[in-house]
């Protein structure tokens, strides 16, 4: 069993998977739970201002995009910031952290973007034992249009002022959670950065609308007949947000800060991912509200024996380990050439690979040979683009081989050259640079 | 059939027990299982199933359906195939047609349940409030007359009626249905399928049904050609063949496809006589039927003999795992040498053991004897209705001959189903032949 402890913006944890500030940790009867299943630390679901709490709607808070078999593919929230007591939620804060030393107790924040805000709630937190703080600015629903969550998120120079505040108002190391429902996600990276964040994590959920009841013609989830937007998170959105840590964690003005991932994550493959790609740790939320909190049992048992396969002592050392492999497409190696390959043993002959070529690509693979159904690539066809074997149902019958150099490419008829040639120095490229 | 025999007696099991043996030998999908099933098809290209149906049903196409929440568009694409969509989804050896090509066979090992999806999607249909979904084509004025009310002349009557054609349909039984009402195992078509089947085709309008009918006379003959405009002949097979051995007439010994009718028509099961010991003479799925049915109604011992081995019978290895499930003993490479008689009545059959000996099915001079109080042959049948010739149809081997549309060799008048000359005997090929013949009628009658 490989050792899964991280240590992420000075914050420990037995293993790298935490809950992200959600429903799951909204008071102590749940959080307890997740410690008892194995959680190595939760964010306490987002704290507002003392005071009257906020009220959620009594109907439908959650929508989900299903597959027909009712897997869930897609999660959809309309639930806002605690709607508990700041006076409860502290208590409960301070027993759990006591009765469970050794996890990590991130506390979620949200308050008006005033100064005054900010410093009351942060000197309550002193007396709490928690690890850290999170700045909730990606709540994108409800909170958003009191002018907090996104709405703090979505402009970077309020990002880093509240940013500042909490640095100088706490000791604590200070998480910026950040929104997607933006254009560049490594503006407000840098804000967080420049205004002296320990960390930033991401990512908060999209706005979403589930779709329509096709009998009421009501958008749905709806309470009463009407629905509002909401946050769209689980497997669905993962890859929007692997590509949003890998932004930041290869942009030279955030290169270095941990990254806590979140988005989509329910297995150790998919945390790996994220870790791969730059993050120190992984929040999950949709998974355990799915499968209960026991999976991340199945998540640290699965990273631990890839470490163990790997040789990894540490995750540390497989942080970010992916990131000098991801680039902008104008670096690309043009030169570079694949072809699909089918694997006829394993070829099931359901021409998947074909009906899809055929109709939408390149018309690169046969259905028939000598009048029997067969389904072969015709390499001089074939531009490598990969569809075929995503459309496969069978794992590994179709890959794509790289041509060697000095192999002819029997599309273009030319050899397989062994330099690197990319967009920039393409004679196509008007603004090419000499090479 | 005589019930003098001390060993012939109804009420073999408990009055209770009968419903149970006699359910529903494919339980029903419910929603939940028939789209976990939908979902594993894989759509296909040039799907092999489809071209495996020989309705040709764009099997993917209807299981996307069902994946989709879309039912009655499901039913839409198998009925527009394949009127008796229901029945076949029932009855078809899909082991051997459809699901024996489905690529999930060579990836999982086990292919989609394209039969009991077909199932799920047309009683969905039936059950709903509108179970229609077809209407007909402004009328034509044209008359069509289908004798027999079987597959293939309730398939060949629907789709001409869909066209706007008047269709009586003619058959000699008190009902319509033909071999599904008549001729398949309960278990297959329970709850009354076949004539809720036969009652959705009708609600089309345009078809009548006269039953009681039999063609018998060219006098008879001659009237349907002067007033209709077009005949299908689809009247099956209404003799069986014989052994040709002493003892065949004994009481105790009958047809296989009557025992199965008998059954069919017996409202309440426990009325019906059953044998102690049970020998069914045959290869194909009437005697698979009349085997395990024999076994369900309380025969103690279920004897199946064959003459050849058992990749030379027509039962699929589906249905003779069926009966060896139901306790019925198969056995092959016997035939029949005598049916022994005591006291006036069939008291065991006598076979000859056989073995195949330079291509030639030849004698190995064993024997081996089965007590029987009742014998069921099911060797197959024949057209047996001499007044066809008269009518002046050319046969092929005993059966009509026809070409690939089933036009037969007296113009306006085709033939499908069983009494056409090489086919299959499946109720979805029968199924086949009416439309296809229903297509070239319309071809014909609406000629300029």
């Amino acid at each position: 069993m490989a050792n899964l402890h991280t240590t992420f913006a000075g914050i420990h944890s037995p293993n790298p998977f935490w809950l992200a500030s959600a429903p799951p940790t909204d008071k102590a009867y749940n959080v307890n739970r997740a410690f008892e299943a194995g959680w190595g630390g939760v964010v306490w679901k987002t704290l507002g201002e003392a005071g009257p709490p906020v009220v959620n709607v009594n109907g439908p808070r959650y929508g989900a995009l299903l597959s027909p078999d009712r897997r869930l593919m897609g999660f959809n929230n309309i639930e806002l910031i605690t709607d508990r007591d700041l006076d409860l939620n502290l208590k409960e804060i301070t027993e759990v952290k006591r009765n469970w030393p050794d996890r990590a107790m991130i506390v979620s924040l949200m308050v008006p973007c005033e100064e005054q805000s900010w410093k009351a709630i942060l000197a309550r937190l002193v007396d709490t034992g928690a690890d850290g703080i999170e700045l909730n600015f990606g709540c994108p629903h409800g909170m958003s249009e009191r002018g907090m969550g996104a709405a703090v998120g979505q402009v970077p120079e309020y990002i880093e002022m509240v940013t500042a505040w909490c640095k100088q108002y706490s000791k604590l190391p200070v998480i910026v959670k950040l929104t997607p429902n933006i254009t560049d996600v490594r503006k407000p990276a840098q804000a967080a950065k420049r205004g002296g964040a320990d960390a930033v994590s991401l990512i908060n959920t999209i706005n979403s609308i589930m779709g329509v009841d096709p009998y009421t013609l009501t958008m749905s989830p709806s309470t009463g007949g009407k629905g509002s937007h909401g946050g769209y998170c689980g497997p669905a959105v993962k890859p929007i947000a692997l590509n949003m840590v890998a932004e930041i964690a290869r942009d030279p003005a955030t290169r270095g800060l941990p990254i806590s991932g979140i988005g989509g994550i329910g297995t150790w493959r998919d945390a790996l991912d994220f870790i791969a790609l730059g993050a120190g740790n992984v929040q999950v939320c949709t998974a355990a509200m799915v499968y209960g909190f026991k999976i991340v049992q199945e998540m640290a048992d699965g990273l631990s024996n890839y470490m163990d396969e790997m040789g990894f002592t540490s995750v540390e050392q497989i942080v970010g380990k992916a990131v000098p492999t991801v680039s902008d497409w104008r670096y690309l190696n043009l030169n570079h050439i694949s072809k699909a390959f089918i694997n006829q043993d394993s070829c099931i002959q359901c021409g998947r690979c074909h009906i899809a070529c055929e109709d939408t690509s390149h018309q690169a693979i046969t259905f028939e040979k000598d009048g029997q159904r067969h389904f072969e690539v015709k390499e001089d066809e074939c531009v490598g683009c990969n569809l075929c074997a995503v459309v496969c149902p069978v794992p590994e019958c179709i890959t794509l081989r790289d041509l060697a150099p000095g192999e002819k490419d029997l599309r273009t008829g030319r050899d397989v050259s062994d330099k690197h040639a990319d967009w920039t120095t393409h004679p196509n490229n008007p603004m090419r640079v000499a090479n | 059939m005589s019930t003098t025999h001390p060993d012939i007696r109804p009420g073999r099991l408990a009055a209770a027990d009968y419903a149970q043996a006699f359910a529903d030998a494919s339980p029903r999908f419910t929603q939940a299982q028939a789209v976990l099933e939908a979902e594993r098809c894989l759509y296909c290209f040039d799907a092999p199933c489809a071209t495996a149906c020989p309705t040709s049903i764009d099997v993917p196409s209807f299981i996307k359906r069902i994946a989709d929440a879309n039912l009655r568009g499901a039913a839409r694409t198998i009925l527009e195939s394949n009127p008796l969509g229901g029945m076949c989804a029932r009855v078809c050896p899909t082991e051997n047609l459809c699901e024996s090509v489905c690529v999930r066979n060579t990836q999982q090992g086990k292919p989609v349940a394209i039969g009991r999806l077909q199932r799920h999607a047309v009683d969905a249909l039936m059950e709903s409030a509108q179970p229609q979904l077809f209407t007909r084509a402004a009328a034509t004025g044209k008359k069509v007359a289908v004798i027999g009310a079987g597959p293939a002349g309730l398939a060949c009557a629907y789709t001409l009626a869909r066209q706007g054609h008047d269709v009586v349909v003619f058959d000699a039984r008190p009902k319509a249905g033909g071999l599904n009402e008549y001729g398949l195992a309960s278990y297959k078509t329970p709850d009354n399928f076949a004539q809720r089947e036969v009652q959705w085709l009708l609600d089309l309008g345009g078809i009548e049904i006269r039953t009681g009918w039999k063609l018998e006379t060219t006098a008879q003959w001659d009237t349907l050609r002067q007033d209709f405009d077009a005949v299908f002949l689809g009247m099956g097979l209404s003799s069986t063949q014989k052994l040709g051995l002493a003892g065949e007439d004994l009481p105790g010994v009958q047809d296989a496809v009557d025992f199965i009718a008998t059954l069919r028509q017996t409202p309440d099961l426990s009325t019906l006589p059953i044998g102690r010991r049970v020998v069914v003479i045959g290869g194909g799925m009437t005697a698979v039927d009349a085997a395990v049915q024999a076994k369900l109604l309380g025969a103690k011992v279920v004897h199946m003999v064959y003459r050849r081995g058992p990749e030379a019978m027509s039962a699929s290895q589906a249905e003779q795992d069926w009966a060896r499930t139901h306790g019925v003993v198969l056995h092959h490479w016997l035939a029949p040498v005598e049916i022994v008689a005591q006291d006036g009545h069939v008291s065991a059959v006598r076979f000859a053991d056989q073995a195949m000996v330079g291509g030639k099915l030849t004698p190995t001079g064993r024997e081996i004897t089965w007590e029987a109080d009742m014998v069921f042959k099911a060797i197959g049948q024949t057209l047996g209705n001499p007044v066809l010739s008269a009518c002046g149809l050319a046969l092929e081997g005993g059966r009509i001959a026809t070409d690939a549309a089933g036009l037969t060799n007296l113009p306006g008048v085709w033939a499908g189903g069983d009494c056409r000359a090489g086919g299959l005997d499946l109720t979805v090929e029968a199924v086949e032949h009416g439309k296809q013949s229903a297509r070239a009628i319309h071809t014909h009658l609406t000629r300029a």
